[in-house]
């Protein structure tokens, strides 16, 4: 397994994600600079990390979605190439274009800095196959707009077709209701792609990879990607 | 020549930005306020004098970058 992660201006999270990434794979990640034009030759996994790029100017995200890396990015994601946004990267998904809808303010307008538990909604794709089914994970969250909105029309395609990946819910696994920190509709905290190859989330995963700061309940992401490819 | 570029949210979508400025104005005693949505301005200067070009090139910033069209509506001032 390949992986590469794309630093942008204001990212913060990438030496987490490289953690996990080495963790998972044996390897050290590439580390992309948004400037980029190319994405190494072989790449099976590109992460957009989480941080503030750009320091969030005109909307989170957006302009990195613009960035030169991205074409590269999409073109690898049209190929059925893995990629992995969290948090700020999820944003980044959004506005791309690679993943639908947008991460508005969270409802109650304050930054949310916790540890939150998650309802698995799958494990037959490259990102979950190590959970299991409807498995309750508690990874942690850090994020000032991560309210998922999208029209009804996508909500619904979302739903027919098993693109909700990950839902907030409790310590007992019940989906939503005071488990939903920022507002979004049907409780969501990350998407795939039609094709399964994109995962955009709000939680941090990559921070739960060691006892040591009290989890490991996402390492089995990086333990699935690793074995994906 | 000036241009100016306003983006709004699009009706239904939830603001809760502007909802905590409508509490703040109400709290402030401005009276009569029935509800608040914020949005952003973007003054924009050309270097030519030829606002269909300038117009042209607006809806272009305003489809790739200015405004998410998924949740922004976006109005031309020329």
């Amino acid at each position: 397994m390949k992986t590469a992660v794309v630093v942008f201006p204001g990212s913060n999270r990438e030496g987490d994600m490289a953690r996990a990434l080495k963790q998972a794979t044996g390897r050290e990640p590439t580390m992309l600079w948004h400037a980029d034009h190319e994405l190494p030759a072989g790449t099976d996994l590109v992460v957009l990390p989480g941080g503030f790029s750009y320091g969030d100017y005109l909307r989170c995200g957006a302009i990195a979605g613009r960035a030169a890396i991205m074409d590269a990015v999409r073109a690898h994601a049209t190929r059925g190439g893995l990629v992995l946004g969290v948090c700020n990267g999820f944003q980044i998904l959004c506005e791309s274009g690679l993943l639908p809808g947008v991460l508005m303010r969270n409802a109650n307008l304050r930054f949310v800095c916790r540890m939150q538990h998650l309802k698995v909604e799958r494990n037959d794709t490259a990102f979950t196959r190590h959970y299991a089914r409807g498995q309750t994970i508690e990874v942690c969250i850090a994020h000032g707009e991560g309210n998922y909105e999208a029209d009804d029309a996508t909500i619904e395609r979302l739903e027919g077709e098993g693109l909700v990946a990950f839902r907030y819910c409790d310590s007992a696994g019940n989906v939503g209701g005071d488990a939903n920190p920022n507002g979004s509709r049907n409780d969501i905290a990350g998407i795939y792609s039609e094709k399964r190859n994109v995962l955009g989330l709000m939680p941090h995963p990559e921070n739960l990879i060691d006892p040591l700061v009290g989890g490991t309940d996402g390492r089995a992401l990086f333990e699935s990607l690793a074995s994906a490819a | 020549m000036k241009a100016r570029v306003v983006v709004t949210l699009k009706s239904g979508i939830l603001d809760p930005q502007g909802k905590a400025i409508e509490g703040a104005l109400k709290s402030l005693g401005v009276e009569g306020v029935a509800s608040v949505r914020q949005g952003k301005v973007f003054d924009v200067e050309f270097a030519g004098g030829d606002a269909n070009a300038a117009k042209a090139q607006l809806q272009t910033a305003c489809e790739k970058l200015l405004a998410n069209t998924v949740i922004e509506n976006y109005r031309i001032e020329l």
